[in-house]
C-alpha cells in the first residue's frame, strides 16, 4: 500500500477519500453561478412584481425554463459542497457529522428536485 | 543540551495563530461574510423552490407566496437574499481571482475586500430602486 510517490497516492483521496475533487467541483459551480445567478435576479425582478398568469408564461417559455434549470442545478451542487466544507470544519463527533452530512445531501437535493419539478410542469403544462 | 536547545527555538519559532488575540482586519470579516452569505443563501434558497412550485401549483397558491413575500417580514427576508446573493457573488470571483494566483499583494487584497463589501452595498441598492421602481412598491 506504500507504492507510488506521496502524490500519486493523495490524489483523488486525501483524508475524505475525495481528493481535490470538492475543490474542483466548487470552483466549476461558482464559475457557472455567476452567469446563472446574475441571470435568475434579473428574471426574479422582472417576474415578481407580476400577476399569476404572467409568471406561468414567462417561466414557462424555453429560454428562461433552460435558465432556470441550469441555476436550480449549479446552484443546488454548489449548496451541497459548500455546507459540507461548513459541517466537516464545525462538527467533529462522527454520530453527529455523518447526521448533518446526510441530511445536507437530503436538503440540497430536495430543494433542487422541487424546482425542477416546477419548471418542468410549467414547461410541459401537464 | 536538549533543554537550552528547546527553549532557544521556542523564542525564535513564529507562534502559530491564535484567534483571541487577533485585530479583526476586514479581509477576515469579508472571509467570515462569505461563509455566512453562503450559509444564508442556502436556507433561503428553499423560497426560490417555494416560489417555482407555487407557480406550477395555480393562482391561489401563488396569491399565498406573494402574500408571504410582498408582507415586511417577506421584504425583510428578500434584501437580505438579494444583498448576500450578490455579496457572496462579487466575493466567489474574488475567491477564483485568488485561484488564479493573482490578488494576494497587501495592497489587493485589502482594496479587493473594500471593493466587495462597496459593490455589493451598492448594487443591493440599485437593484431595489429598480425594483421599487418598475413595480411601484406593491405586488
Ligand atoms: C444561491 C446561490 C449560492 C449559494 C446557496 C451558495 C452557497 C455557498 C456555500 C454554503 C459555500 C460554503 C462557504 C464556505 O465554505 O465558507 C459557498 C462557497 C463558495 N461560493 Fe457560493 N453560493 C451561491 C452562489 C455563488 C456564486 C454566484 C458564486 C460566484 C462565483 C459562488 C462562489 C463560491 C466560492 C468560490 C466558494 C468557495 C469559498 C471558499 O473556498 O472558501 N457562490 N457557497
Amino acid at each position: 500500500m506504500t507504492r507510488g510517490t506521496p502524490l500519486g497516492r493523495v490524489r483523488g483521496l486525501g483524508s475524505a477519500r475525495s481528493g481535490t475533487e470538492h475543490f474542483w467541483r466548487q470552483r466549476l459551480t461558482a464559475l457557472a453561478n455567476i452567469p446563472l445567478t446574475i441571470a435568475f435576479v434579473l428574471l426574479a425582478m422582472t417576474m415578481l412584481g407580476r400577476n399569476h398568469a404572467a409568471v406561468v408564461q414567462i417561466l414557462g417559455s424555453p429560454l428562461v425554463a433552460i435558465v432556470m434549470l441550469l441555476f436550480l442545478v449549479s446552484v443546488t451542487y454548489h449548496m451541497k459542497i459548500g455546507m459540507q466544507v461548513i459541517i466537516e470544519d464545525y462538527v467533529h463527533g462522527d454520530g453527529a457529522k455523518y447526521a448533518l452530512l446526510i441530511g445536507n445531501i437530503f436538503f440540497c437535493v430536495a430543494v433542487g428536485l422541487t424546482g425542477v419539478y416546477a419548471i418542468l410542469k410549467l414547461s410541459f403544462g401537464v | 543540551m536538549a533543554e537550552a536547545e528547546t527553549s532557544d527555538r521556542k523564542r525564535n519559532r513564529p507562534l502559530s495563530p491564535h484567534l483571541g488575540i487577533y485585530r479583526p482586519t476586514l479581509t477576515m470579516m469579508m472571509s467570515i461574510v462569505h461563509r455566512a452569505t453562503g450559509a444564508g443563501l442556502y436556507f433561503g434558497t428553499p423560497l426560490v423552490a417555494w416560489w417555482l412550485l407555487a407557480a406550477a401549483g395555480g393562482p391561489n397558491g401563488y396569491a399565498k407566496f406573494q402574500g408571504f413575500i410582498g408582507s415586511i417580514f417577506g421584504r425583510v427576508i428578500l434584501f437580505g437574499y438579494t444583498w448576500s446573493i450578490i455579496h457572496h457573488l462579487l466575493g466567489g470571483v474574488r475567491h477564483l481571482v485568488w485561484d488564479t494566483g493573482r490578488g494576494f499583494g497587501p495592497a489587493e487584497r485589502e482594496w479587493l475586500a473594500a471593493a466587495n463589501l462597496f459593490g455589493s452595498v451598492v448594487l443591493t441598492a440599485l437593484l431595489w430602486i429598480l425594483g421599487y421602481m418598475t413595480m411601484g412598491g406593491q405586488r
